[in-house]
């Protein structure tokens, strides 16, 4: 008879922590990445919260100009690169991915460690750039020349952080095309893979191709500065204007590096809780590779202010708005799939929905930011924090907080409390919405972005912002402590708690050390609710 | 018999393998890619002054060092060649003569670049911001590109280095049987162990006495890839050869 041995507790040559930071499984790398994402997540949210704190009021609260200008720099370099760009393919793609293809682990195991220490060390290097020379920098996340070339700050070592974390984005990438191409279990088609899966696959795509370039830019800057090349700093002849259209080449596509793999989720999550086909499989699949591809045209329309051709600033607002069909695509079809679907209201569906509300408001602001007219009024403003935010927490983080909800009982084992969890999550909602949509207004109203103090006229709604981090960031550790809390004192979880069909909830929870011990056969049709919808007589 | 084995399943995929390495390539050549296009910016933007940086470099070098870097192409493709026909005396030759090459192509470069740091060119230099724009341009993106370039090589002389010390322990191979392989051996003993449903996986580490028809392609993956790297790296030259000194 076979044992079932969980994951977690399977022998290997290593005993204790070592078994864990050098072992090769993909699920137990997912959990290395999502206990360093935390802790990444968790500073960089208090260093949100310290700045809405010094923002409430005009004048100064609680840092002096310069810090708060390390302070954001730092919040949006460890948001963007330790935490949204790597979190949902990373964790969830790393631990699921294997699983929803039948195979028993990625094609590369070693290099999949591999980049989880690439990570750590990128985290570790920006920790020692915080407390060596004269700071962490205070550019920006987006390091833009010539200030970066100039500043006094600990630029060189920030952007080597940034280097290393964009060297383990791409073995990551690599990784998972090669799994996926690969190690597909017997009979898999490519139309009969799960939404979640083509989401990632497209995202791998982009930061194979996409993350070299933000690299060079950041190697670029390192050299600069300390041989006193010349390439982007106007005084030695170099063009800034050039470092823009380089790093945003780049930096647009990964946009979609980040967000893409949450619509993958939320196409995961849709059916099962409204216990339904997928509304337009393939539309969705393809509208996820028209999203990478589209999303490498479109880089210009950060720079609309910066002097371009009036020319090509037309055409980078039309292929900006171009973007926007596959993305509406797909939140046409979420929304056809909830009709006439039986749906269980549970928490992953709660945070599903936020997505979509929250992410259909950072993608409808992000028209107004890609049209042209509109654009040079708001550029740099408040307007333009809001949208990144709604897209970026609204969408991603939310998207990431759905996923630890759905899939939670899978890695774990254990369930947490459905009801806290709902009491968060309105928390967290409403806490959201009351902070960024004041500085959606505030944008409108002509606050720019980045500045240390304001004009009185601006308090109110600043103060109000403030109030509304005060509701979130409780939310935010409400969750964690749910999640903690039952992963010691919870409820066992059953093998398939909400009813979904895909491969991972047929094997047992958590999953065995190589996921599946029989032949896997692939399923005719990847969301066929059929047997559920029997067994429940909807 | 209940024992559970240790979980490091060892696939051998060849196709898989070569696959990621592919992958890294294309992000090596976004990497080149983008050096490129900043060059062809500054080329367009300032083409006069860089057909005068272009006539100050050293051609003769140039040329030796295009010379050297096909040449070691040459020896990773003879190299491999020799590994599939078995020969691993020839196949480590070549590796030898590979890193050799290599070696030489980067001795070459530094007397490229200290002869040009001598005479006060360098990024930073007083000389570069008396000069125009566009010809300093030209000679920091020489010493951005070219460095970069030479850093692959370097990287690449690592490699076949590692390669070396690995090809020179091969072949020897690692033999895992795993769920649907063990089922056919069940009840029968492998090396004193009885198979029956307890035992997961079966590991072998068998060291084959070197027969020359024995090996086979999946014994030289490694050395396959560091050769694609390797011609990649080659590839890279034969571009940024002429842009800097032929045009």
């Amino acid at each position: 008879m076979e044992v079932y041995i969980p994951y977690y507790k399977s022998e290997s040559k290593f005993r204790g922590i070592f078994s864990w930071i050098f072992s090769t499984d993909h699920k137990r790398i997912a959990i290395l990445y999502l206990v360093t994402i935390s802790v990444f997540f968790l500073v960089a949210v208090t260093l949100g919260f310290l700045m809405r704190i010094e923002l409430m009021k005009t004048g100064k609260q609680i840092f002096d100009a310069r810090t708060y200008n390390q302070v954001f720099t730092l919040h949006g370099v460890i948001m963007i690169f330790l935490f949204v760009i790597p979190v949902i393919p990373a964790v969830m793609g790393n631990f699921f991915l294997p699983i929803l293809i039948g195979a028993r682990d990625v094609a590369f195991p070693r290099i999949n460690l591999l980049s989880w220490w690439l990570f750590l060390s990128g985290g570790i290097v920006a920790l020692i750039s915080l407390h060596t020379g004269k700071g962490f920098a205070d550019t920006g996340w987006t390091f833009y020349a010539p200030y970066s070339l100039r500043t006094g700050t600990n630029v060189s070592l920030s952007a080597f952080a940034a280097f290393i974390i964009g060297f383990s984005s791409i073995l990551t990438g690599l990784n998972f095309i090669a799994t996926i191409h690969r190690l597909r279990a017997k009979n898999f088609r490519w139309f009969n893979l799960p939404l979640f899966v083509w989401a990632i696959y497209a995202t791998s795509w982009i930061q194979v191709i996409a993350t070299p370039i933000v690299g060079l830019i950041l190697f670029l800057v390192i050299l600069e500065r300390i041989f006193g090349i010349g390439l982007f700093d106007p005084s030695k002849g170099g063009d800034p204007i050039m470092f823009q259209h380089i790093f945003w080449i780049y930096s647009h596509p990964a946009v979609y590096i980040m967000i893409l793999p949450a619509m993958g989720v939320i196409s995961e999550i849709i059916p099962t809780f409204a216990r339904r086909k997928i509304a337009g499989y393939k539309a969705i699949a393809f509208s996820s590779l028209a999203i990478a591809f589209i999303g490498y045209l479109v880089w210009g329309h950060h720079m609309f202010t910066s002097g371009m051709a009036d020319f090509a600033r037309i055409i980078f607002s039309l292929l900006t708005f171009l973007v926007a069909v596959p993305s509406g695509v797909k939140v046409f079809n979420w929304v056809a799939t909830l009709y006439k679907g039986s749906i269980n209201l549970k928490s992953p569906l709660l945070f599903a929905l936020a997505f979509i509300f929250l992410f259909s408001i950072g993608g409808l602001t992000g028209l107004i930011n890609g049209a042209l007219a509109s654009d040079i009024h708001i550029h740099d403003t408040y307007f333009v924090v809001a949208h990144f935010h709604y897209t970026m927490f609204g969408g991603v983080g939310f998207g990431f907080f759905a996923a630890m909800h759905y899939w939670y009982p899978k890695m774990f084992g254990k369930m947490y409390n459905e009801t806290l969890a709902k009491i968060y999550f309105f928390l967290m909602f409403i806490g959201f919405n009351i902070l960024y949509f004041s500085m959606m207004i505030l944008g409108v109203m002509g606050m720019p972005r980045r500045y240390y103090d304001y004009l009185p006229q601006y308090e109110p709604l600043q103060f109000l912002a403030t109030v509304g981090s005060w509701i979130l960031v409780p939310g935010i550790f409400l969750m964690v402590f749910n999640f903690v809390y039952h992963l010691f004192k919870g409820k066992k979880a059953e093998q398939n708690p909400w009813g979904g069909v895909t491969l991972e909830w047929q094997i047992p929870s958590p999953p065995p050390a190589e996921n599946f011990d029989y032949e896997v056969v692939a399923p005719d049709e990847p969301y066929d609710f059929k047997k559920i919808r029997e067994k429940l007589k909807v | 018999m209940e024992r559970v084995m240790e979980i490091t399943h060892i696939h051998r995929d060849i196709k898989g393998a070569k696959i990621g390495m592919w992958l890294f390539l294309f992000s090596e050549l976004l990497f080149f890619g983008g050096l490129f296009l900043i060059y062809s910016v500054f080329r367009y933007s300032f083409p006069e002054d860089f057909a005068k940086g272009s006539r100050e470099l050293n051609l003769t070098i140039g040329t030796i060092n295009t010379i050297v870097l096909l040449s070691s192409s040459l020896t990773v493709a003879l190299s491999i060649a020799a590994f599939e026909k078995g020969k691993k005396s020839h196949s480590l030759f070549f590796v030898f003569l590979t890193i050799f090459f290599a070696l030489l192509f980067l001795v070459n470069k530094y007397f490229e670049w200290s002869d040009k740091i001598k005479h006060g060119i360098y990024p930073g230099s007083d000389f570069l911001t008396s000069i125009s724009r566009g010809e300093a341009s030209f000679f920091n993106l020489y010493y951005v590109i070219t460095g970069i370039h030479g850093l692959h090589v370097l990287i690449g002389v690592i490699i076949f280095i590692v390669m070396f010390f690995i090809y020179l322990k091969e072949p020897r191979k690692k033999i895992s049987l795993w769920g649907s392989e063990l089922k056919s051996l069940k009840g029968k003993s492998i090396l004193g162990i009885e198979i029956n449903e307890n035992v997961k996986e079966v590991k072998l580490d068998i060291r084959l006495i070197e027969k020359e028809e024995i090996v086979k392609k999946v014994d030289y993956t490694k050395l396959f890839n560091a050769g694609l790297y390797w011609h990649f790296v080659d590839i890279a030259w034969i571009f940024i050869f002429p842009l800097f000194y032929l045009i």
